[in-house]
């Protein structure tokens, strides 16, 4: 149907006025409503549709790459000057300006200016601004909060094929800058893309290094040096060690010569304290530790084998995982190697059998750190296998304090530097622990998850403050630890010298009884043995050994399972008591009378464990 | 005559900049003009072009700031507060005045 109105006008007409008139309504079209179409449609109410006469449009996130920004200087030049005057001609500017000087808008703006500046500069004299006002007043008692620690940033490796941060070193001035040694350990897994170089990188940039360190093979381990900043010194995974300057770029200024380095990878390297501070010295895994001079890398200067015989044999030396040296205790230093032994050397002694003092034995795989205590250098924490032990140097026996078995193998550990119950440790399911014995012993008083992939280093800075960790992908995070546990607390030295000394002691009182019983075992098997004239009674047969050992190792595995079962029931219920789990919550109150009585309640079950190592003992004879 | 006037009035703008070199704590006074060009200063060469260039688009952008918000409002006075010292900018239609000082704290 086609509604048609027509509007005729003649052409003489156009350009006239509008003269209107009124007129009666007229009906042009009417469109009655048809049924018939009605059925067409079904009746739907109510109707809500929302109608927008516009263009149809779709919306879409995009996330760019990462944007890499770098920020630099622009240098000004004069300029603004009027094109008749040279600006570097002294004459032409002397003479504008004189010239502008004399302008008389020049003069009144300057006397007005003057006035008001004279007022400003006159407040920054008249007052002090930011008084000290509670200068006297005591220090508030600080509320304990609960621990915690957040990630600053993390520097990835840059290259496409990622390799795991195997040593990390923070620059000795501030700590402003941190060395990263990456390196792929797994072995023969590294293809020949790998790339060789490992980093230093600015803490504030995490985007790119700040240097490339470039070694011939790539570097396990590095070391600033603390008393130049500039040099740093690394172990390779080929044997050699390298020491570079960083002033003179990422070449090493000099590389140690193959023959006279190490046979297997360096592990650890460290500087030492010495006249010229050019002295380090470095351990590996062929069993050797060599010593060295920096300004002559041909050749170490002395060497020694970690032969546990004293007598210099390599093929029976222990391979050396980890090193130790205090500062404050220059002629002794530690090794602790692959076969779970820690090895504490003399420096200074004559010969190379004397060089080798005691060992400790204590873990049952390598041990992968080794740390004395900042602020009691006579005890050392090593970690290794699933625990991490403190030892006291007088106790050879076994550690004064341990862990309980962690669900995962533990890579790293190092004490805190500002406080001295605190140590870190990181495992390979990518967790931080940091533990603080004067507040908890059983678990890590803070736990955090810094990655998905195993951690394996692992270094604090020396304000305690910053946690660097790496990653097997190459990542190296860095934690802020809250001030809590980066701050030294009211007597927290005289707690943990106390807290040490009881251990070592009750360790010492074990020590003793383990003597007497196995005094009294040899004594009891001397006696049947004259008796039954040559039947060994101590002797137990290695299957009754492995029946035993395999009947604690159930027991163990079902007492952990009921624990955690019951832990979940109760939150709050201690653990009971588990042939592991041997260290008491600590009160930091006196030795009393009360800790004795303990002691000897303890002690009867005791003995069944240390018999197992006796009966061990005596069939390796 | 008129060079007499001028005269006079150069020394009283003379006098103003001495009483505020003098001030304890100002280590330095520069005039630039509206191009940015220092006109007197009693600051080496190379601090002078320095600041000039750096303090003239500072000023530009304060006072455009401070009109975008008001267009009624213009800048008056411009303090820059930092570890070591205090820059103080005093902008006027043509000219500005520049204070740095070490203030007594």
């Amino acid at each position: 149907m086609e509604i048609v109105h027509v509007y005729t006008k003649l052409r003489s007409e156009f350009g006239r006025q509008c003269l209107l008139s009124d007129r009666p309504a007229e009906l042009l079209v009417d469109v009655p409503p048809d049924p018939s179409l009605a059925l067409q449609f079904t009746q739907k109410t109510p109707r809500d549709q929302a109608a927008q006469a516009c263009r149809d449009m779709s919306e879409h996130q995009v996330n760019t790459e990462r944007f890499e920004s770098e920020s630099c200087g622009i240098n000004h030049v004069e300029g603004g000057w009027p094109k008749d005057v040279n600006p570097l001609e002294m004459e032409q500017t002397i003479r504008f300006r004189k010239k502008v000087e004399k302008d008389e808008s020049y003069i009144n703006s300057i006397q007005q200016l003057g006035g008001v500046s004279d007022h400003c500069i006159g407040q920054n004299n008249s007052v002090d601004i930011y008084p000290e006002y509670f200068e006297d007043e005591e220090e508030v008692e600080e509320i304990q909060e609960p621990a915690s620690a957040k990630t600053i940033n993390v520097f990835r490796d840059p290259n496409e094929v990622k390799r795991t941060v195997t040593g990390l070193s923070w620059h000795p001035d501030g700590g402003r800058k941190l060395a990263a040694a990456y390196s792929c350990l797994e072995f023969q897994r590294t293809s020949k893309d790998t790339s060789l170089d490992s980093y230093i990188w600015d803490i504030e940039n995490p985007n790119r290094p700040e240097m490339a360190l470039k070694p011939a093979s790539p570097l396990i381990c590095l070391d600033y040096n603390p008393k130049d900043s500039h040099t740093l010194v690394g172990g390779c995974y080929n044997g050699q060690i390298a020491y570079w300057d960083t002033r003179r770029g990422s070449q090493p200024v000099e590389f140690s010569s193959v023959e006279q380095s190490h046979r297997d990878p360096v592990y650890k390297i460290i500087w030492l304290q010495s006249k010229t501070g050019t002295d380090a010295f470095s351990a590996s895994t062929d069993g050797q530790v060599l010593w060295w001079d920096v300004r002559r890398l041909s050749e170490p200067t002395e060497r020694l084998v970690l032969d546990p015989s004293r007598e210099g044999n390599l093929d029976r030396a222990l391979g050396a995982i980890s090193l130790e040296f205090e500062s404050t205790m220059p002629t002794k230093f530690m090794v602790g190697t692959e076969q779970g032994v820690v090895v504490s050397c003399n420096r200074k002694a004559k010969t190379p059998a004397e060089k080798i003092v005691c060992t400790y034995d204590g873990h049952h795989g390598p041990v992968y750190a080794l740390q004395r205590n900042p602020f009691f250098p006579k005890n050392f924490l090593t970690v290794g296998d699933w625990t991490a032990r403190i030892w006291s140097e007088d106790i050879k026996e076994s550690s004064i304090m341990w862990t309980r078995y962690q669900m995962s193998y533990l890579t790293d550990a190092c004490w805190s530097p500002v406080r001295p119950s605190v140590f870190f440790t990181v495992k390979m399911d990518g967790m931080l622990d940091v533990w603080d014995i004067l507040f908890k012993q059983n678990d890590p008083t803070l736990s955090l998850k810094v990655c998905d992939e195993a951690l394996y280093s692992l270094r604090v800075q020396d304000n305690g403050r910053l946690v660097a960790c790496g990653s097997q992908q190459g990542g190296a995070t860095l934690l802020e630890i809250c001030s809590g546990l980066s701050t030294l607390q009211k007597n927290e030295k005289s707690l943990l010298a106390a807290m040490f000394e009881r251990e070592t002691k009750r360790e010492k009182i074990l020590e003793a009884r383990q003597r007497e019983i196995r005094l009294k075992e040899r004594s009891r098997s001397e006696q049947s043995r004259d008796e039954d004239g040559g039947r060994d009674d101590g002797d137990d047969s290695p299957d009754q050994l492995i029946a035993r050992a395999e009947k604690d190792f159930y027991s163990v595995v079902e007492t952990e399972l009921r624990r955690r079962r019951d832990q979940e029931d109760q939150t709050n219920r201690m653990p009971s008591q588990q042939l592991l789990l041997r260290n008491q919550e600590v009160q930091p109150k006196p030795w009393d009378q009360n800790r004795d009585q303990n002691q000897n309640q303890e002690q009867p079950e005791l003995p069944h464990d240390k018999q197992e190592q006796d009966g061990e003992q005596l069939v390796y004879k | 005559m008129l060079t007499d006037a001028h005269c006079c009035f150069q020394a009283e703008v003379e006098e103003t900049l001495k009483r505020i070199q003098g001030q304890k704590g100002v280590q330095g006074i520069i005039i630039v003009n509206s191009e940015g060009i220092p006109i007197k200063t009693t600051l080496d060469n190379s601090s002078t072009v320095q600041y000039a260039g750096l303090i003239h688009q500072l000023v530009m952008k304060a006072r455009s700031t401070i009109r975008n918000i008001d267009p009624q409002n213009d800048l008056t006075f411009l303090r820059v507060r930092s570890k070591k010292n205090e820059i103080m900018i005093a902008p006027d239609k043509d000219y500005f005045l520049i204070v740095i000082q070490n203030p007594s704290d």
